[in-house]
This record gives structure tokens, C-alpha cells and sequence, in this order.
């Protein structure tokens, strides 16, 4: 029974309030038939001419037999009298099966690149459900990346939610790219590394140059076969924006826990996903709470990334890597601060090792990822791994006091000790952190650059390492 | 049947009823066909306003809200232990067993098992007099816990029927009870208490007694006090989680609520899994048999977000009712003041600073007030200690939820992001945190841990604190110009950073350390200080001291000595005494 409901009472941007509507549960979509409007002189005169648009919306708010409707899509062309509104007595779904993995689709699940509608063997609601913690399986599985600055001291676990914290102009893209490219499940982890990845890209308010360089990577590493796109480009309507990463990560979790694959989620760019939640909160008229985010910033990204995770009874995990660009690469900006306190963990690049042109610019220093100390140690990569994490920590931690003081007093004046750190310091960002674009390390490899550094420091300096581990690696690393 | 409403709006968690049907404030009611949990939190004349504890995501206006005619409410009795819980009280364990992996809304669940059979002890018989606290059965809920069956607040008078000791369920009747006024009142183990009103005692007592943590720089210089409040704020990655995991683990409290309000899902994971297996070191029990969860993920519902910490507190007093020791450790208050934000937003009130209701500082002292060292109604002893997180936004120590909290809580442990970056850990920061403490536990400090404890606690805190004040001038000119007296309180400090202060979580022997190592630590260092203070006096260079390795030696005895050989601290003292003969003999 699709009754329509004609006419609309307001329209503010991609507001639009009906009256009169009956049965509308709040969270349904409802569909407009928009009417041909004569727009002689559009680029879409032609084209368009004659068939009725189909835009969708989302009940936002009910009162009685008022709905506020949010529409997905632009909302021109739409007018007060021209518009039917057709409840569709669902949640915004999307209909899902293996085939999806390989298409590129809308920021609302739908094909665009024309291969055809993508065979649905289930319908899932968007907005998922709360893991319960009692199913949750503990990550435990580290990711090699091949990247020393992530395998070593910020390794990611399977089923970590490790989002990029970057700025305008530095290289998040990139290093996405480098993670997708060279992820592998450590051979020696505790399932013997079996499976594979597959990759569910959203891009949320990305430039068309971002989500083509991705598209691009993807193809020239092979691995195109194994990822579903779903892009809402800068200029693709915001409020469309809100709803991709939801679409996403349904994909993920269907094709994680049903489908039993490992999946790398990339969520780029939050930043876009949380101005386009303050400009619809700002039009709802809701009261804004920090720097005019609507109070519910935190509930809406928790929403996102807790549904990375495993969970019990079945094989597959789903590994969020969100990107975001923080503005005026202020980290306690509400943004990255919110995501901060989400996530478990966060990598960060710094703008003045861009400067100095190491790749990938991560600064360690604020980087963390909390799940290493579980995922990383005899069992799993090496016995000192995290002892040697800890000390290269603490040992750069101590370079930046050496370099404070270098610049009151200058360099010839720092005592002899003070020299080595500064020796160190250059020689950690420039070996260990800096790496190439295509170079792919082993955490052997990466553990024995470590040691290496160690080794300019005098070894009495090394107090985070326990003494047994000291005298076994310390000559070979 | 309650009284009957009909939905009328729907703004997020927010559900309004046109008109007024009868309901109280604050009470319980089923808001639609899928009878979500909510809360009445506004009353007038033309509408209702209801708060929805779960997803309100297909609601429709015209749907029935029923009303339970009593405010939201926790039921008591044995099989809270060990269990886990969401906000409102429903068990995650059961839940999982009927949806699966993800939690559907409007999951009916019973809190506790109604089928399952309690051994328990009968401690009354008939013609005794028993009024509200009153205990009235046993029954051993874990193997570290005997919960005590209390008669519910307002009930008193003779006992006149009592069942034989024997297996019960929580539901079935163990005593009945004739009250003054001639009505015979059944009681069964299970009773509710509404989660927003504390539970009442007879009088407070002053915190006068540490929870002893295990933890060095707790214990020693910022001590919590049983019944007491602390604070515990930090940016993220800064080890707030890790610290209160730390405190679960080892503080003296006989019963732990741990609240993970608004975090991770897979850290409250990691809590179940570890202890499950981790053993309570003073029982040799699991650390699970004496510890309840209480889990509202941050991508739970935002409502029952805000009720969780309630739903918490209340559970925490009524084993504190029994008698016993409770720590709560609610992760992160800050998630709950921002639940009261994202509440108060959709009801559009008037904010007050950075968007939170101006009831915010009204609603933490109400919950900080909840702690306190008790006598109960019953005559038993008992406490309540909260550790709150706090989540300052941007690090930032400045605002509302952080500065508010300073207010009502006692102790303040700032974690600090350079020392977490430096991975100095615990990241406490020791000179912005204080404990108000300190002055009412020194008497107890004097008799049980040893006479001059305090005093070396002060001395350890003065070296800290000169240091800070040297620290400045290094960073002008460097530390080699220093004088050798100076010198000498940088190379300590770095000894009490490193061998006291810092703490490895890891570590088997490190994790948890008794008083009196600690004591012995601090003895140790100080004495070490001031054997080089009498060599440095002589006008031997600083320079000639570090050439010895004791330094090193006094930082690693938190790995070296285990906490059961104490005696070998007698061993350092003499390497302490040969180091300074040795310097005497050959240099001066």
C-alpha cells in the first residue's frame, strides 16, 4: 500500500518537512517523485526532459503527523507543489552479496560505474547494530605493513580501528595506498597468516584526484577485484556524506562476518563526514555544542568506528584505517580530539618531517596503537619487540630535550651525551621512520634497524630494556 | 497495568507524548510495541517528555508508552558478581545467547537468572526482631563473596515463618515478616532500588584509611582514601583505561564495579578475558568472582549511556550495605557529561559553558557525594571509593567537565601527555596532581606501614619538586655548570623517575608492590642521597660518583628484588655503605 503524499509544507537545503503523512516510523526512507520542471537552458534540459526524478530522503524528526525529512540528494528542481513523497516502510538499506567486491558504487551504495545493478542476496539496515562485548573476539593478530614506523612501534592488530591523523598536503594518501598494497597477516601469527584481505574504500568528500589515484593503486597493485568503492566526491551532496560510511562498513561487517574475509576498511576523509554532520545539524536548527559540531559528534563517530572488530564464531575481521585531515593540523581540534579518544590508537604525521623529506612523515611520538602490547612479543613477531619499541620511544622523547637545548645554547655547547642524541634523533628519522614508497620491510628487518640505532647511544643508556634481552641482542641486533 | 500514553514526536533518543497522561517524573516507562526502555524526564501540561534508553529507529507516533508506575529501578540479589551488564542493567551474556553477535533493540532479558538455585543459610529464626538492613540469609554468590540478604528499606518488625537452609531461587520466599501495623510481608532474596536515589546509611565516617593500590605513586604520594573520591584525567593515549585497569586489579577493595561508559568495545572485551583469568592476590580467587561490568560502549545507546553510571553507584552501595569495601571505576565520566550534553541538545535547553547544561556541576557532585566510609543501617561497616576518568577535550585541563570535577573529588592524579609519549608510565603527573588525603591517612601510614613513611614521602616529593625548579634552569644553560649539589638532586630524581615512580604493568613482580617495599625503596634511595650529599660535601665532583654503577642498581631493585625477599634490601644498603667507604678511602 505506497500511499503519496503530494506536496511538500518546507523546503530549507536538504530539509524538507511533510505534513499530513501517516504511519511514518522515525529512521524510514521515503522516496519523492520529483515532476519535470521546464529548466530550458540547463545542461539537463535535454536529457531529463519529460521523466520524473527519484530522490530519496531519511525521517529525521516526527512530531504528530509532521516529518522532517533529510534528503540524500541535491534538492533542486524540487517545489512546494511538484513533489510526491512515498514512505517505503524500510530503514535505508542495501542490498548485498559477494559481487560487490570489484565495483565502484555511490556515496549511497548504488553502481556507478555501469556495470549494472549488483546482485543482492541480502538486505542489510545501514545503521547496524552495537557489538555486543561479550561476543567481541580481542584482537590479537598483527598486520605486517611493511612500514618500520607502524610495524614497530605502532603495530596494527587485526580488528583495530588505527585512523591516519594528517594535515593539508602531506602524504595520508599515500601512505594508505603503501598500507593497502603491502598488508599482509603476519605468516607467523597465530593462524599461520591464512586469508586474505579484501578492501572496502569510502570516500567521503574526497577530490576527484584522491578517489582516482586510489582507483588507480588499486588497479596497479591487482588488487581491484577485491575492493568495493563507495565514493561521495566533494561536490556529491552533503547529506549523502553521512550516510557513505554507514553504507561502507555494512558492506565490511556483512562480508567479514557472514562472508568470513579479512577486510581493510579506508575511511577518507572524516573531516568532510563531520563538517557535513555541523552544516545539517546547523540547519535542523539544533543547538550547536564545541566549535558548532552538534552535541552528538561523539555518539555519531563511535557509531562508525566500533564496528571494526572480530567476533565469535567467525573467521573474518573487520581493520578500520580512517583518514583525517586535521584542520589547521591542530590535533585537539574536536575532530581528531573525539576520534582520539575512539579509536585505539592513532598515527600521526608531522608537517615538519614532510619538511625534511622523510616519507612517511609519522611522528611517533604521539602516535600509539593500543592494541600492539597484546598482538606483538615471542608469540607473535619477536621477544624484544616490545622493549625495543619502548626504548626508541623514551631515547626520541629524550632527542627533543637535546634539540630544545641545542637551540638556547647551540650544538657545540650540549654535552657529549646530548651530541649522541642528536645523532640518533637524525638518524632515527632518517633509517628508521623514512623508508621508500615501494619498500616493504620485515619486522626482522625492522627490529635490526632498531637495534642499529640503538647501538650509537651508549648501552647504559638503555634502561627500558630488560637485561636479558640487552645481552642477547645488543651485539647482533 | 500502568498508565497508558500514545507517542506523539520522535527527535533521536527524545520521545514526546501530547497532553499529560499521569506519569511521574522519573518514571519507568515501555515506549512502544517493541517496549524500549525509557525514563520520564519531563512533565507538562500539554506534553510528556521521554527519554529512550535504546535505538527509537522505527518508532511510529501513535504507538502505545506504558508506564511501570516506579521509577527506573536495579533489582539486587546474588548473581551480580562476575556478571556483565549493559546501562540499564541487562546481561550482555544472555542477551548473546539470544541475538547473536550484535545487540537488537528491545532485547527483553531478566538482570538476574530467575531458575537459578542459590545455596543458602537462614541467620534468623522466628521471634526475631528485624528492621530495614536487617540480614537475614547467606548465600556464598562467588568463592570470594558472601552476599548477605538484607531486608529491603522500609520493611520491619518479627519474624514469623523461616524456610530451612536449602537451594532457592532469587524469587522464592526464605523469611516472611509481621510489621507493626499487623501485615505480613514474603521476602525473597531480590530486591529494587531506584538507580538515581542513593541508599540511605546511619552516619559517615572520615576517610581515614587508604585503599592500599599497589601502585608507587599512588600509595606513596597521592593516596586515595577508602570511601574517598579521585579523579583521574588525561588525553587520550595518556593510560587513563590502563591505570584503572590496574586499580581493578589490585586495590584492596573487596568488590570492584568496573563502568565502561562510552569506551571501547574491545576494551571491556579485554577486561572480561583477563580477569577471567587473572587471580585476585589476597584470595587466590579469580579477579572476576569479586568484580561486575557494567558495559555501555560508545556506540550504545547515548541514553543508557547516562544511566550507567548511576545504574553502577546503586549496585556499589548495596554490597556496601553488606559490609564490604567498594571501588568503582567509572571509564569515562567525561562520555557521561557528554550524554547529559547530547540529552540536554535535543531537549533544547539553554546551555551553559562549551554546550553542557548548567546542571552539570549539580549532577557530578550528586555522584561524587555517593562515595563515602559508612556505618550502615545494619551496623556493618563499609565504603564506596570512586576513580573517575575524565576525557578532557583536546588534552585541555580548563574545561567545564574536568574543572567541575576538581571541585567534588578529592584526589587528582593529572596524567600527563609528555611523560605518556616519553612512555613514562604510569603518566602521572607529580607535580600537578595532590591528594587532600595525605593529612588524614598519615596517622594510619605512622601505624601500620612504619613511623617515618611520611617523612620520606615528603623528602621523595621535595627532590621532585627542586628538580622541576633546576629543570628550568638547564634548559638555559645546560646541566653541566650546575654545582655538584645540585647535580646530585638531578641524578636522584632521575632514580626516584625511574626505579620508584615509573611502573611496569607488565611486569610480574613490578605490577603490584606491597607497602613495605615501597617504604624500603623510598628508604633506600633517600639513603643513597644522602651518603652522595656527605661525599658531594667533601667536595668530591659528581662526575667521580657516576662513574659507579649504584645508580642503576638502586633503579633496577623494582625488577631485582621480588616482593617476598624484603631481607635483600639489607644487601643494598651495604653496597650503599662499601660505595661510600670505597670513595672515602681512595679520594679524600
Amino acid at each position: 500500500m505506497a500511499i503519496e503524499y503530494l506536496g511538500l509544507s518546507e523546503i530549507n537545503g536538504p530539509m524538507i518537512v511533510v505534513e499530513g503523512v501517516e504511519g511514518a516510523f522515525y529512521d524510514e526512507i521515503v522516496e519523492f517523485s520529483v515532476g519535470k520542471q521546464a529548466a530550458p537552458g540547463t545542461p539537463d534540459a535535454g536529457s531529463c526532459a519529460g521523466a520524473e526524478q527519484k530522490k530519496l530522503g531519511r525521517i529525521v524528526e516526527i512530531s504528530g503527523d509532521k516529518a522532517v525529512i533529510q534528503v540524500f540528494e541535491s534538492t533542486a528542481e524540487m517545489s512546494l507543489l511538484n513533489t510526491r513523497t512515498r514512505l517505503t516502510g524500510h530503514p535505508m538499506e542495501i542490498g548485498l552479496s559477494e559481487d560487490i567486491l570489484g565495483r565502484t558504487l555511490s556515496g549511497l551504495g548504488r553502481p556507478i560505474d555501469g556495470l549494472g545493478p549488483v546482485r543482492a542476496e541480502v538486505y542489510r539496515d545501514v545503521n547496524g547494530q552495537p557489538m555486543n562485548p561479550c561476543t567481541r573476539e580481542y584482537p590479537r593478530n598483527y598486520i605486517r605493513t611493511g612500514i618500520s614506523a607502524i610495524d614497530g612501534l605502532t603495530t596494527l592488530i587485526r580488528g583495530q580501528k588505527l585512523p591516519i591523523f594528517s594535515g593539508n598536503g602531506l602524504p595520508h594518501d599515500e601512505l594508505a595506498a603503501q598500507i593497502v598494497e603491502q598488508a599482509s597477516l603476519g605468516e607467523d601469527s597465530a593462524d599461520g597468516g591464512a586469508g586474505e584481505f579484501a578492501i572496502v574504500f569510502a570516500a567521503m568528500g574526497v577530490k576527484y584526484d584522491v578517489a582516482e589515484y586510489f582507483r588507480r593503486t588499486f588497479e596497479e597493485c591487482g588488487a581491484s577485484s577485491h575492493v568495493a568503492m563507495f565514493l561521495n566526491l566533494s561536490n556529491d551532496p552533503v547529506v549523502e556524506r553521512l550516510i557513505t560510511p554507514k553504507v561502507a562498513l555494512t558492506a565490511a561487517e556483512y562480508l567479514a562476518f557472514e562472508k568470513n574475509m579479512h577486510i581493510l576498511v579506508i575511511l577518507t576523509d572524516m573531516t568532510s563526514f563531520a563538517e557535513a554532520m555541523r552544516e545539517v545539524s546547523s540547519l535542523k536548527g539544533e543547538i550547536p555544542s564545541r566549535k558548532g559540531y552538534p552535541g552528538y559528534l561523539y555518539s555519531e563517530l563511535a557509531a562508525l568506528y566500533e564496528r571494526a572488530g572480530i567476533v565469535k564464531g567467525a573467521e573474518g575481521s573487520v581493520t578500520q584505517i580512517p583518514i583525517l585531515t586535521m584542520p589547521n593540523d591542530d590535533i585537539t581540534h574536536p575532530i581528531p580530539d573525539l576520534t582520539g579518544y575512539i579509536t585505539e590508537g592513532q598515527i600521526v604525521l608531522e608537517r615538519s618531517l614532510h619538511q625534511k623529506t622523510v616519507y612517511p612523515p609519522i611522528n611517533v611520538l604521539p602516535s600509539l596503537s593500543r592494541l600492539m602490547k597484546d598482538g606483538i612479543g615471542a608469540q607473535y613477531t619477536r621477544e624484544d619487540h616490545q622493549d625495543v619499541a619502548n626504548q626508541l620511544f623514551s631515547s626520541y622523547a629524550r632527542v627533543g630535550e637535546a634539540r630544545d637545548l641545542a637551540s638556547v645554547i647551540g650544538e657545540d655547547e650540549l654535552s657529549p651525551i646530548d651530541k649522541k642524541y642528536l645523532e640518533f634523533g637524525l638518524a632515527f628519522e632518517q633509517q628508521f621512520v623514512g623508508q621508500g614508497r615501494n619498500e616493504n620491510r620485515s619486522i626482522e628487518e625492522t627490529l635490526k634497524t632498531g637495534w642499529k640505532l640503538l647501538r650509537i647511544l651508549p648501552k647504559e643508556e638503555l634502561d627500558r630494556i630488560d637485561t636479558k634481552i640487552l645481552e642477547k641482542y645488543w651485539e647482533r641486533g | 497495568m500502568g498508565i497508558k500514553g500514545k507517542i506523539y514526536g520522535i527527535n533521536g533518543p527524545v520521545v514526546t507524548i501530547k497532553g499529560n497522561p499521569g506519569y511521574k517524573m522519573n518514571e519507568m516507562v515501555y515506549v512502544g510495541e517493541r517496549r524500549l526502555v525509557g525514563e520520564v524526564i519531563g512533565l507538562a501540561r500539554e506534553e510528556t517528555t521521554i527519554q529512550v534508553y535504546e535505538e527509537t529507529s522505527g518508532l511510529r507516533p501513535g504507538e502505545p508508552v506504558e508506564g511501570v508506575g516506579s521509577a527506573i529501578s536495579v533489582t539486587l540479589a546474588p548473581g551480580i558478581l562476575s556478571n556483565i551488564f549493559d546501562g540499564i542493567e541487562r546481561p550482555l551474556e544472555v542477551i548473546a545467547r539470544q541475538s547473536g553477535v550484535f545487540i537488537p533493540t528491545g532485547a527483553q532479558a531478566d538482570a538476574l537468572d530467575r531458575e537459578r538455585l542459590w545455596e543458602t543459610h537462614i541467620t534468623v529464626q522466628p521471634g526475631d526482631q528485624v528492621a530495614a538492613g536487617s540480614v537475614i540469609a547467606q548465600v556464598p554468590e562467588t568463592k570470594s563473596i558472601t552476599h548477605r540478604v538484607m531486608l529491603p528499606l522500609g520493611v520491619s518488625g518479627e519474624v514469623i515463618r523461616v524456610q530451612p537452609d536449602g537451594e532457592y531461587t532469587i524469587e522464592q520466599e526464605l523469611v516472611a515478616v509481621r510489621t507493626g501495623d499487623g501485615r505480613e510481608i514474603s521476602l525473597s532474596m531480590t530486591q529494587k532500588w531506584p538507580i538515581r536515589i542513593p541508599r540511605p546509611v546511619m552516619k559517615r565516617f572520615p576517610a581515614d584509611r587508604p585503599l592500599i593500590t599497589g601502585q608507587r605513586i599512588l600509595d606513596t604520594l597521592f593516596p586515595i582514601a577508602k570511601g574517598g573520591t579521585a579523579a583521574l584525567p588525561g588525553g587520550f593515549g595518556t593510560g587513563k583505561t590502563m591505570t584503572q585497569h590496574q586499580l581493578a586489579k589490585w586495590c584492596d577493595a573487596d568488590i570492584i564495579i568496573y563502568i565502561g561508559c562510552g569506551e571501547r568495545g574491545n576494551e571491556m572485551t579485554n577486561v572480561l578475558e583477563e580477569f577471567g583469568e587473572l587471580k585476585d592476590p589476597k584470595s587466590g580467587n579469580l579477579l572476576m568472582d569479586r568484580t561486575t561490568l557494567i558495559a555501555n560502549t560508545s556506540n550504545m545507546p547515548v541514553a543508557a549511556r547516562e544511566a550507567s553510571i548511576y545504574t553502577g553507584i546503586t549496585l556499589a552501595e548495596y554490597y556496601r550495605d553488606m559490609g564490604y569495601h567498594v571501588a568503582i571505576m567509572a571509564d569515562s565520566t567525561s562520555r557521561w557529561a557528554e550524554a547529559l550534553r547530547e540529552l540536554s541538545g535535543r531537549l533544547e535547553e539553554m546551555p551553559a559553558e562549551e554546550g553542557f547544561p548548567a546542571y552539570l556541576a549539580s549532577r557530578l557532585s550528586a555522584f561524587y557525594e555517593r562515595a563515602g566510609y559508612v556505618q550502615n543501617l545494619n551496623g556493618s561497616e563499609g565504603s564506596v571509593t570512586i576513580i573517575g576518568a575524565v576525557s578532557p577535550q583536546g588534552g585541555d585541563f580548563s574545561e567545564p567537565v574536568t574543572q567541575n570535577t576538581k571541585r567534588f573529588a578529592r584526589c587528582f592524579l593529572a596524567l600527563d601527555k609528555s611523560l605518556a609519549y616519553a612512555r613514562h608510565y604510569p603518566a602521572i603527573n607529580w607535580l600537578t596532581s595532590y591528594s587532600e588525603y595525605m593529612g588524614d591517612l598519615a596517622a594510619w601510614y605512622g601505624e601500620n606501614v612504619g613511623s617515618d613513611f611520611v617523612p620520606c614521602r615528603n623528602r621523595i616529593l621535595n627532590i621532585l619538586t627542586t628538580e622541576n625548579r633546576l629543570n628550568e634552569i638547564v634548559k638555559l644553560i645546560g646541566s653541566d655548570v650546575l654545582p655538584d649539589d645540585q647535580k646530585l638532586v638531578l641524578e636522584t630524581a632521575r632514580v626516584i623517575r625511574l626505579g620508584f615512580l615509573q611502573q611496569n604493568a607488565f611486569h610480574a613482580e613490578d605490577t603490584y608492590v606491597p607497602m613495605e617495599k615501597q617504604l624500603k625503596m623510598m628508604q633506600v634511595i633517600l639513603h643513597l642521597y644522602d651518603r652522595c650529599r656527605a661525599l658531594v660535601d667533601m667536595s668530591l665532583p659528581m662526575a667521580l660518583l657516576r662513574e659507579n654503577d649504584i645508580f642503576e642498581k638502586i633503579i633496577a631493585i623494582k625488577y631485582d628484588v621480588a616482593n617476598q625477599e624484603l631481607q635483600r634490601f639489607d644487601e643494598y644498603n651495604g653496597m650503599i655503605e662499601e660505595f661510600y667507604q670505597h670513595l672515602i678511602a681512595t679520594e679524600a
